[in-house]
């Protein structure tokens, strides 16, 4: 695992790996596949907040568990900044990884294709690649998410990209 | 606007006439003569050309034809009007494909799907093909709104989705099978599908739709730092398909370890694009018309101007069942290919021998080589040739965990999601 800081790498080995390779268009096998999703989900959320580093919510935005959304966040000098997080599980997942989207950062960051889906590093495919199919959601969120927004989002705070939520309340009401 | 304009000038007569003192017809005057001006000039306005019944070969400066028809006339091609008939797919109106169907659109493909479900943006005018008034619009609408000005003979599809998602990918195919335009045509209702999209997701969703379906299709690339890119040509059963090797591309030469990420995603130039577009739309007609030699992969390298070249065995081991299952049916058809293409090598043996090539051109010697059927044998995975890497490595083997690696007893879906949610509240 070359290329990633030892935390990410530390983390990553405590999420539970799954077994079942299924996408959304196998029928009872993408059943099965979608209860580990949810078993390394509950295991890494829970993980997560006894290391008091609870930095995300996600649920299935559909009964198919197709579709997913929620929030995620990042605390940069002491300030909390929330984003809206969604994504589809492909067709040909888990062959290929889930497109993770920031909508709201939209057009704010060059590490960002169209429709808010983040940039990941050269790293994160062939990882994903190697791993199929015992990676899943949780990974996706460690390995991808978690890096960019630690990389990216002190940087669109700094530049001025965004604004903390308190700071764009004040700003508007003076 | 012509109508109007005569108009103007009936009522500027009318008014001349009706005065008194001639002395003020002088600034009517003028004012016709603008007006007549005008008129000349909403006259070299836009024209729209109309539709073309049958393809002619006439060489007339009114007939869009008569140079592509030129092809049949020198023996390249040995039925050009035969475009007509075919229907080619799109997927992916960008920098490749936008430009890919503009030339299928000006070569008289009979119809073109296109795909995507993106918008045209400023961001994309260094590239070709889109216009910066066309911001903010589907790019498949874009796209319909020039190709039908340029050929209306073209049927055009537009299809606003994204392939990857299980609704996109349901619409998808089913739009693939729809045989409405040639009803007598065997398998699905597309001759050919192109994929000229950006990412690998994409990628493997065209494989999965074109295995199920057993269509061939062309893959076509420009690497993230835009000095290079492929093609390749992918019919199931027969040659690999995506998902039976990790990807290959071109190796750009430049060291990963110097090539700056940071602040952007990917680059892109208009000539790589339009480059590979060319390289793709040549081997589609090369498919299609049948003529000249279609390229199993043929790779680009701008830095080094080099072309490498290779064909590739489908993978037994493929990760993917619909390729499994098009391989078993492309062995079980394999006597009877092998006799059929015998007898036509023959055939073609006797009918060199009767018209014995005129030995005195030295440069009609190599022809009879070129039609040697015997292909090389084609590489293995492993064996690559120069210029040539893997984008990914292959899925690491392992065998299932004897226990259930979460610790959670569990196991039920509606449990399950209760646990998740309330970790959420
Ligand atoms: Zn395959």
């Amino acid at each position: 695992m070359e290329g990633w800081d030892p935390n990410t790498k530390s983390t990553l080995t405590q999420i539970p790996l799954l077994t079942t390779k299924a996408g959304p268009r196998d029928g009872p096998a993408w059943t099965q596949r979608l209860k580990e999703e949810y078993k390394s989900l509950i295991a890494y959320t829970q993980m997560n907040k006894s290391n008091d580093n609870d930095w995300f919510r996600i649920s299935a935005a559909n009964p198919e568990g197709t579709r997913w959304t929620g929030k995620c966040w990042y605390v940069h000098n002491l300030l909390k900044y929330e984003f809206d997080l969604q994504f589809d599980i492909p067709v040909t997942y888990p062959a290929t990884a889930p497109e993770l989207e920031l909508p709201q950062l939209d057009g704010k960051t060059q590490k960002m294709y169209r429709g808010g889906k983040i940039c990941l590093t050269v790293h994160f495919k062939p990882l994903w690649a190697k791993n199929c199919p015992r990676f899943g959601v949780a990974h996706a969120l460690c390995l991808g998410l978690a890096p960019w927004l630690a990389a990216e989002i002190p940087i669109l705070v700094d530049s001025g990209m965004i604004k903390h939520k308190d700071d764009a309340a004040t700003s508007a009401e003076s | 606007m012509e109508v109007e304009l005569k108009e103007m000038l009936n009522d500027l007569e009318s008014l001349k006439r009706s005065l008194t003192d001639p002395s003020h017809s002088a600034p009517i005057d003028k004012l016709q003569l603008r007006v007549e001006r005008l008129t000349s000039l909403a006259k070299t306005g836009p024209v729209r050309r109309s539709k073309v019944q049958d393809m002619s070969a006439e060489v007339v400066d009114s007939n869009p034809y008569s140079r592509l028809m030129a092809l049949q006339r020198m023996g390249i091609v040995k039925n050009y009007e035969r475009i007509r008939e075919f229907s080619v797919a799109i997927v992916g109106v960008g920098g490749v494909g936008s430009v890919a169907a503009e030339m299928l659109t000006r070569c008289g493909i009979g119809r073109l799907l296109l795909y995507d479900y993106d918008k045209v943006e400023l961001a994309n005018m260094n590239r070709l093909f889109f216009r910066p008034e066309q911001s903010g619009m589907t790019k498949t609408d874009a796209a319909v709104q020039t190709l039908s000005d340029i050929n209306p003979d073209v049927v055009l599809e537009s299809y606003t989705l994204n392939i990857t998602t299980v609704q996109g990918f349901e619409t998808f195919t089913s739009s693939l099978k729809d045989k409405s335009f040639r009803p007598n045509k065997e398998g699905s209702g597309v001759d050919l599908v192109l994929s000229c999209v950006d990412n690998y997701e994409a990628r493997m969703a065209v494989n999965q739709a074109c295995n199920e379906l057993n269509q061939t299709w062309m893959e076509s690339g420009v690497s993230e730092d835009a000095v290079s890119g492929h093609i390749q040509l992918l019919i199931p059963g027969e040659t690999a398909c995506f998902a039976c090797a990790p990807p290959l591309v071109v190796a750009s030469g430049i060291d990963e370890r110097t090539l700056k990420r940071e602040g952007v995603c990917a680059a892109s130039l208009p000539t790589t694009m339009g480059v590979v577009a060319g390289l793709l739309v040549q081997n589609t007609l090369k498919y299609l018309l049948n003529f000249g030699n279609v390229s199993p992969y043929l790779g680009y390298n701008s830095l080094k101007d080099f072309f490498p070249t290779m064909e590739m065995k489908p993978n037994p081991q493929c990760s993917n069942f619909a390729c499994l299952e098009r391989q078993k049916e492309y062995l079980l058809v394999k006597p009877a290919r092998d006799a059929a293409s015998k007898a036509k090598m023959e055939a073609e043996a006797s009918s060199v021998t009767e018209a014995p090539l005129h030995l005195d051109n030295e440069w009609e010697i190599s022809v009879v080589d070129d039609s040697e059927p015997d292909r090389k044998e084609a590489k293995s995975s492993d064996a690559l040739p120069e210029g040539l890497v893997r984008e990914l490595p292959s899925a690491d083997d392992f065998q299932k965990p004897p226990a259930e690696a979460a610790d959670s007893t569990v196991d039920d879906l509606e449990e399950l999601r209760k646990q998740l949610d309330a970790l959420n509240s």
